[in-house]
């Protein structure tokens, strides 16, 4: 009689061929597995399988780039679930915040998560930036990446103050008026500008269903796209950069 | 820096055709390979733990901030009941603030345009490649044109009124100035004397839109008054 443990069973779930043709890789701890699982994962595969040891270290990129994709990865996530509870219509998207408040489980905790996600997510991205230049990590062949870096940034911003509206309530309503008075003042392209994003005159309910696609549509899009480039050309242009580096004494010419 | 290839040498229009190249080795100079002893490890499981414990972390954090505090919900929208203040989200609130000195077309445009391309242009300004410490080999006249240039700004805004700008310029030109001759100095003095001139443009930039984010945030009352921070409520 065989006994039977834990380890046998996986042992026989990992000789399957169910699970072979999903995981390739085999289980010991061995290098060119820890190879397999980086390059063979299509999530993984941005990586190099062999990283510089220092770039792991804290003070190399403080990991702000890393905090405002895990806040992008939160808000993905929370965001879809609030839009299970949400009608961009006026009176409705004010009642469904109430709704969330008082009726949904949980709903206060998930609307509060993707607040504090957001704000987190600009604030990161700021310091991130600060971090890049501090660093001199805007350097050839890296220049072209920090523009990518700044138009994330104005993405992160404008999904952040599209989504300031959606609640509905006085703060929001108050907070975009004020903002796209501001766009008004655009010289020649401003009235228009501001008509083309309200939808209007004034913030109004066409205004909270343009507000309502950018921010749920338009703009996560362009973020996926930009942040995919951005995230790419880190790899190709050799992996994170921190600190300049004088060059190595100990590298040598063979 | 970057070997790039030339572009625009085709080599062959063929697809299938196999590059041929012709090198010349000179018999001083043969093929070499830069070697390095850096450190590498594997990615997985070192960098990839990492990874998730950060995500962890700002799920972690988010979670117990979302408990913590709710976030804010005043009444309904109503087009005909004016706060006051009426406030842009905090990250606005810094231009919101220039507002109350400069006329609009200039807080609202031109200024946020300015750092907008201001900030694009970083990696393609050659200063940005080459610049030394700022006061590395500088003789009076470095020294007399910072002075002009700052005064200059400090003037500009002065003209304004525009206190939180002047403030923060006046206390980084006298940061500039005390980490002249630092190299010598204590370990404080001897890090602003690294500095370069960009670095230092920087530190304002970054200064000047914190303080400003700050009072338009904390200090600003009803008509845009000043107010302390512990009279009003404040929302996020």
């Amino acid at each position: 009689m065989t006994t039977l443990s834990l380890d046998s069973v996986f042992r026989r779930l990992r000789a399957t061929d169910a699970y072979r043709s999903i995981v390739r890789h085999g289980a010991s701890a061995t290098n060119r597995n820890r190879s397999l699982i980086v390059f063979e994962n299509l999530f993984l595969h941005v990586h190099p399988v062999k990283v510089r040891e220092k770039t792991l270290r804290f003070t190399h990129t403080y990991w702000l780039g890393g905090i405002a994709l895990a806040c992008a990865l939160i808000l993905t996530a929370t965001g879809v679930l609030l839009m299970f509870y949400y009608h961009p219509s006026v009176p409705q998207a004010y009642r469904d915040m109430r709704e969330l408040e008082f009726v949904v489980d949980n709903g206060l905790f998930l609307r509060n998560m993707h607040r504090w996600a957001a704000h987190l997510m600009v604030f990161a991205s700021f310091l991130h930036m600060m971090r890049v230049f501090f660093h001199r990590a805007y350097r050839p062949p890296r220049q072209f990446n920090w523009v990518v870096g700044v138009v994330l940034l104005l993405v992160t911003l404008l999904l952040s103050y599209t989504g300031y509206l959606l609640p509905w309530d006085q703060l929001a309503f108050w907070g975009v008026s004020v903002g796209t008075n501001m766009a008004k003042e655009a010289p020649l392209i401003g009235e228009k500008a501001r008509f083309l994003l309200l939808g209007g005159n004034i913030v109004s309910e066409n205004a909270l269903l343009r507000f309502y696609v950018l921010h749920c549509v338009v703009l996560p899009v362009a973020l996926l796209l930009l942040l995919s480039v951005h995230i790419w050309r880190v790899r190709k242009d050799g992996g994170v950069q921190g600190p300049p580096e004088k060059p190595s004494s100990r590298e040598e010419v063979r | 820096m970057s070997a790039l290839p030339p572009i625009d040498l085709v080599e062959t229009a063929d697809p299938i055709a196999t590059p041929r190249r012709v090198a010349l080795v000179r018999p001083d100079r043969r093929p070499s390979v830069r070697t390095t002893d850096e450190k590498y490890v594997m990615t997985f499981p070192n960098l990839i733990v990492r990874e998730v414990i950060l995500f962890q972390v700002v799920v972690i954090g988010l979670a117990v901030a979302a408990i913590l505090f709710d976030a804010p919900l005043e009444g309904i929208a109503n087009p005909l009941e004016t706060p006051n203040p009426a406030k842009a989200p905090w990250y606005f609130l810094g231009l919101q603030e220039l507002l109350h000195y400069f006329p609009p077309v200039v807080a609202g445009v031109l200024m946020p345009l300015l750092v907008v391309v201001a900030l694009v242009v970083i990696p393609y300004a050659r200063i940005n490649q080459t610049a030394g410490p700022l006061w590395a080999g500088a003789g009076p006249r470095r020294a007399l044109t910072l002075a002009a240039a700052g005064g200059a700004v400090i003037a500009l805004f002065g003209v304004f009124k525009c206190w939180p700008i002047v403030v923060p310029t006046a206390g980084t030109l006298v940061a500039m100035f005390a980490a002249r001759g630092g190299e010598n100095g204590g370990a404080f003095r001897r890090a602003l004397a690294k500095g370069t001139l960009p670095e230092w443009i920087m530190v304002w930039f970054a200064v000047v839109a914190t303080i400003l984010t700050i009072i338009g945030t904390f200090f600003r009352g009803p008509g845009w008054s000043f107010v302390w921070p512990w009279a009003q409520t404040v929302a996020f």
